[in-house]
């Protein structure tokens, strides 16, 4: 070239703070458009109506006793379909399949991009390892917080249906009772969420880390509570695991009610330690996804 | 004035470990001026995609270094920057092509009209809401350029551009590329078709094997031109060539003689031949093909276990 460069190039400057939040409207763009999520999402509506109200109601209305109110008055049974036992009601199935379904929201928003190649190119695109891990798992978080919001609607409608239909006077819930389920919930769902996320990043793909992470959070911690009973180490070990923690937070706000109460829900440890237990989760979660994306080789 | 805008450094990728892994890219040292097409060239599995690879900072060199305008490769401020497409599209198959491009854009944080404009410079604009995992080979390579157009950047990364388009394709593609060049835009291109590099390429690297074998011009690489002539006598048509390009500049090529001078003195060639009472019945300028040079370079290596 004989002429004198007139255009010198002066890199884009972006703060981290401005790559993390171009890399999280990214995410909620192709999240929000995704059928996969909204199935998830479909789903676990689905169970809470059928597992909150629909077999609730249905066991009340026929004065029989399904699997999951056994031994309850009607009085108490038509309680908790009412508006005012929407709080319990709404984080009762988290523990469990709730926490279940984010896993696997979480694995698939992390582990198929690898598949399809779509992570390499997002990484070409300029934000850093860190923006875009970080960008995305916001995303998620967003997307688990209006999954929350939008249950509790749901389940307020659900119940004020039963109330109509049953004449019954509405009392609404108190708003701290609902704040504290609605923050609860929160942080059992996105717990639940990232280690999909952490998983779906380790296995680079959805299959193996959805299959893994669901007989870990159904299963493995349900057996080792068990053999915790016998013996003390165990038990101990049990208490700082994520099922357990989760669990125990909403033990902690529902009641543990003998042998006949949900699944997962458990009071192993205090709800305070509980809460203690899912920030630590909340922040150790995204850290090892960043510090594994961030040296690791994208073919 | 050069500005290099990629300078690699003894670039080493190394699978696995030293003495039972994989070489798949050793000592690669190249550049890439501002404003040059070029051409990376090499049969499939000679390391391309894996230097490339470590330009754009998605995988980690074992040893040497890569800066890409400037600064190391990887760094947020220079893949911003670049615009690439590495070994085949990778995008959300769920989504549109439009969409795909709505996403790379937002990450890039630029603007969506810039989607468009993509769009239709890479002809997908009237297939733009159809959804990726419906598109063909070719659209899908076509969306790949198209995401890396976006947002002007300063250096243009293709790897295998052309792979799975048809012939009306290929050539569209390579017409898109003449005219970036046309723009004064940086494309890096990586191929193995040799008239492709041939045909748009200012400037050739050549690898095999993990190791680049030649980096110059297309023109140097292929050498200089040499003069093709047919006539009888060619025993005395021989001491007379010899007389005018040296005993060394004249070869003969069943019955032809291939002298190295320039094109330029084929008529003083023609005159002493005439002169000399020989029948000259052609003369012309030979060139050597890139892959006639190519095949010279790569064949040993080749043919090695």
């Amino acid at each position: 070239m004989t002429t004198v460069m007139t255009t010198v190039t002066t890199p884009v400057k972006t703060s981290t703070l401005g790559q993390v939040g171009a890399s999280t409207g990214a995410e909620l763009l192709r999240i929000r458009k995704w059928p996969a999520v909204w199935v998830t999402l479909g789903a676990w509506l689905t169970l809470s109506a059928l597992f909150g109200y629909v077999f609730n109601y249905v066991a009340y209305k026929s004065g029989s006793n399904s699997f999951s109110n056994e031994g309850e008055s009607a009085a108490s049974l038509l309680a908790t379909i009412m508006p005012v036992g929407v709080p319990n009601t709404l984080v009762d199935g988290m523990p469990m399949f709730g926490g279940a379904l984010m896993l696997v929201l979480g694995a698939i928003v992390a582990g198929s991009g690898y598949g399809w190649g779509s992570w390499k190119t997002v990484f070409t695109q300029g934000p850093s390892r860190t923006s875009t891990v970080l960008g995305s798992t916001t995303a998620l978080a967003v997307f688990v917080a209006g999954t929350i919001v939008v249950t509790l609607v749901f389940d307020l409608g659900l119940s004020l249906v039963v109330a109509a239909a049953e004449g019954q006077h509405v009392v609404w819930p108190g708003l701290g009772d609902t704040a504290q389920a609605v923050g609860a919930g929160f942080l059992v769902l996105e717990m639940w969420a990232f280690a999909g996320f952490l998983l779906g990043t380790l296995a680079r793909g959805p299959a193996l880390s959805v299959g893994l992470g669901l007989v870990w959070a159904l299963v493995i911690e349900n057996l080792l509570r068990g053999v915790g009973t016998l013996l003390a180490p165990v038990a101990t070990f049990t208490h700082v695991l994520p099922g357990t923690a989760a669990g125990s937070l909403i033990g902690s706000l529902v009641g543990v009610g003998g042998p006949d109460s949900t699944p997962g829900v458990v009071d192993a440890i205090s709800g305070d330690r509980a809460v203690w237990t899912l920030l630590a989760y909340l922040v150790l979660l995204p850290v090892a996804t960043v510090l594994l994306v961030r040296r690791r080789d994208v073919n | 004035m050069d500005e290099l805008v990629v300078e690699t450094r003894e670039l080493t990728k190394q699978y696995g470990r030293a003495e039972t892994g994989r070489l798949a890219v050793d000592r690669v040292s190249m550049t890439v001026r501002r404003g040059e097409v070029y051409g990376f060239l090499g049969p499939n599995g000679a390391g391309k995609t894996t230097t490339l690879r470590m330009m754009l900072g998605l995988i980690r060199p074992t040893a040497g270094s890569a800066s890409v305008l400037g600064r190391p490769a990887g760094e947020p401020e220079v893949t911003a920057r670049v615009g690439a497409l590495i070994e085949g599209p990778g995008f959300y198959p769920y989504l549109t092509g439009r969409d795909n491009l709505r996403v790379m854009a937002r990450y890039r944080g630029i603007g969506r009209e810039v989607v468009e404009a993509a769009l239709e410079r890479v002809d997908l604009a009237d297939r733009g809401d159809d959804r990726f995992k419906s598109y063909s080979l070719g659209m899908k390579q076509r969306l790949g350029v198209a995401s890396a157009l976006m947002g002007d950047p300063d250096l243009i990364v293709l790897d295998e551009p052309t792979n799975g388009l048809d012939p009306a394709g290929m050539a569209d593609m390579r017409a898109l590329i003449v005219q970036l060049a046309h723009d004064g835009q940086t494309v890096l291109l990586s191929s193995h078709l040799l008239d492709e590099v041939q045909e748009i390429c200012h400037r050739v690297g050549v690898i095999n094997n993990g190791l680049l074998l030649r980096e110059s011009t297309v023109a140097e690489l292929r050498g200089a031109t040499s003069l093709l002539v047919r006539a009888t006598p060619l025993d005395r048509a021989l001491a007379i060539s010899m007389r005018l390009a040296g005993d060394e500049g004249v070869r003969v090529q069943g019955d032809h003689l291939l002298l190295d001078v320039p094109a330029e003195r084929a008529p003083e060639v023609v005159r002493e031949l005439v002169a000399e009472h020989i029948d000259v019945h052609e003369i012309a300028t030979s060139e050597r093909s890139l892959e006639e040079v190519f095949f010279e370079m790569t064949t040993p290596v080749l043919e090695a276990p």
